[in-house]
């Protein structure tokens, strides 16, 4: 091996044969010339990967509510958490909250994908649709809708109607844009075949449009479910008298940060459990993308 | 393949006459008359810019701003091979095949156009887990599950390596003999005009430049005298001259360095049929 690469980086010293330590002017040596592919994708997956991040954050809570370094009435321990968690499971509240949040969030993420995406194919479809709907919605997605509230309490009271159309409202913006743009970008080559294969209106639909929208579709839906529930803490906080959000404001009132931390583990298990079921069914419908996460 | 010697008594399956298409003012196709025989083998060469793919597509019916025409006869049932296999990426390979096919037993008949192509056994993988030369079967498999009477082809092959071409070529020959659809292949290559086509048509600036029936034997071997005479006149047509050493670099197959030999294309012709039919 290491004449053959001595023999290529100098033929004319072919004939004067050098003694293996005399190839100092050529630092290079055979086996490290292979490791020079470099892998450019991420790698392979490690199991549990996304474990890593949350357990390492629980490590160091624990760590410094046991070591005394964080006050019990800025942040109570995570055993204490898990006490009051206990409690609230056992006479039932948690349970009420959850469930009085869950039906909110749910209402507000079916009529926001459901508009969202109606108007997406409107948009994306036609000419004129795009031209009346594409406008409004760009700029209401340059309003948060959290701003709207005020507007939106004065229209239809503190009731729950305001709250879900709040959360409608945000989840609206998400599907509609990245369904718009998954319609937009569908090759038009693929316009192009569905017309020599004579597939009808709706065959095109069927075959072409919808399966072609939907990475689009799903991936606007991963920010629809993150943002229902971030519209949820919000007008939970308004006026509620069910729900985690007013079970949290209550504890505010009086200083249970044990109760504020179980909402919060509330909220971020909501988030992470739907987001985790968005994904999958990501990957179950996507199945024939191939892309750097695999 | 069969020659149509008075082609022109039977009723043809495309006729066009005084064919018109301008862009933006600017001819691409003017006043072109063309006939296709039903089971004919047409090839359509040229150079790139003739309105070799602007012809395709006003008989494909995509072009929809036809400047204007005096004839234009084209079979209801017309199919189109493109460059690329256009496979819809979210769907399996038997239902790209299948897509659009009227009936039941759609599915069936992909699964049949599949195995015609050699791909029994592929009905369930995912276009993107092909190779390029098997996704252009799908395409092929697609195209003849239709039954079409005109297969329009719009350089099916340009994108594939040499050897998987002539692989190609082969197949598309059997098919065509078994399914007997009036084709127009376009092709920018000299020697898969030859290979392929009953008859072959330069187009030059949106005219027929030249329009020769190919009558060589059977198997069409680049070595003979007759082909060379072929090859020659078709390149001189396309404005190249045939004794110029780069030439066969531009139709994208390598000659053997003595020029003319061409053994190595034709023993590579050869064993590729039986290769085929065994799959």
């Amino acid at each position: 091996m290491s004449t053959e690469v001595s023999g290529r980086a100098a033929p004319a010293a072919e004939a004067a044969p050098r003694p293996p330590g005399a190839g100092d002017g050529r630092p290079r040596q055979a086996p490290p010339r292979r490791r020079r592919g470099r892998r450019l994708g991420p790698g392979r997956p490690i199991p549990f990967a996304w474990a890593i991040g949350p357990l390492l954050l629980l490590a160091i809570w624990s760590v410094g509510s046991a070591a005394g370094w964080i006050d019990e009435r800025n942040l109570s321990a995570p055993w204490d958490v898990l006490a009051t968690a206990r409690e609230l499971i056992e006479d039932g509240r948690l349970q009420e909250h959850l469930a009085a949040s869950t039906e909110r969030a749910l209402t507000g993420l079916v009529f926001g994908v459901g508009i969202g995406l109606l108007l997406a194919l409107v948009a994306g479809l036609s000419r004129l649709g795009e031209g009346i709907i594409d406008g409004p919605v760009q700029i209401k997605r340059s309003i948060p809708s959290l701003a709207l509230i005020p507007l939106l309490i004065l229209w239809f009271g503190i009731g729950e109607s305001m709250k879900v159309i709040t959360i409608t409202l945000g989840v609206l913006v998400p599907i509609y844009i990245h369904t718009h743009h998954g319609l937009r970008s569908i090759d038009s080559r693929y316009v192009e075949l569905a017309e020599t294969l004579r597939l009808s209106r709706r065959g095109f639909l069927r075959h072409v449009v919808l399966p072609g929208a939907l990475p689009g579709f799903l991936l606007g839906l991963r920010f629809a479910v993150t943002s229902a529930w971030l519209s949820l803490v919000v007008v939970e906080q308004v006026n509620a008298t069910s729900g985690i959000g007013y079970m949290m404001e209550l504890a505010r009132t009086y200083g249970q940060t044990d109760v504020i931390l179980v909402g919060l583990v509330v909220y971020g298990l909501l988030g992470l459990i739907s987001d985790g079921l968005v994904r999958l069914a990501q990957r179950k419908a996507l199945t024939w993308q191939r892309t750097l996460a695999d | 393949m069969a020659t149509h010697p008075g082609g022109l008594t039977a009723a043809p399956a495309v006729r066009i006459t005084s064919l018109v298409r301008e862009f933006a003012g600017r001819r691409v196709l003017d006043e072109l008359d063309l006939e296709i025989a039903p089971d004919e083998f047409v090839a359509l060469i040229g150079r790139s810019g003739s309105g070799k793919s602007t012809l395709l597509r006003v008989l494909a019916d995509i072009d929809r701003e036809v400047t204007g025409y005096a004839e234009l006869t084209a079979p209801e049932n017309v199919s189109v091979v493109f460059q690329d296999a256009r496979l819809l990426p979210w769907k399996r390979v038997v239902d790209n095949v299948a897509l659009g096919l009227p009936g039941p037993g759609a599915v069936e008949r992909a699964r049949t156009a599949l195995a015609e192509v050699g791909l029994a056994g592929r009905e369930a993988a995912w276009p993107v887990e092909l190779s390029g030369g098997e996704q252009q079967r799908v395409a092929l498999a697609r195209s003849l599950v239709r039954e079409p009477e005109l297969l329009l082809a719009d350089e099916p092959f340009g994108a594939l390596d040499a050897l998987t071409r002539l692989r190609m070529h082969a197949l598309l020959r059997r098919l065509c003999a078994r399914h007997r659809p009036a084709v127009l292949l376009v092709t920018h290559d000299v020697d898969e005009a030859i290979a392929l086509a009953d008859r072959v048509v330069v187009l030059d600036d949106g005219r027929i430049a030249a329009d020769l029936r190919v009558e060589l034997p059977a198997p069409r071997r680049p070595g003979t005298a007759s082909y060379a005479a072929l090859r020659d006149r078709l390149l001189t047509l396309l404005g190249l001259d045939p004794a110029l050493d780069g030439l066969p670099e531009e139709d994208g197959f390598p000659e053997p360095p003595d020029g003319r030999g061409g053994s190595t294309e034709a023993s590579a012709t050869r064993p590729e049929p039986a290769r085929e039919a065994r799959a």
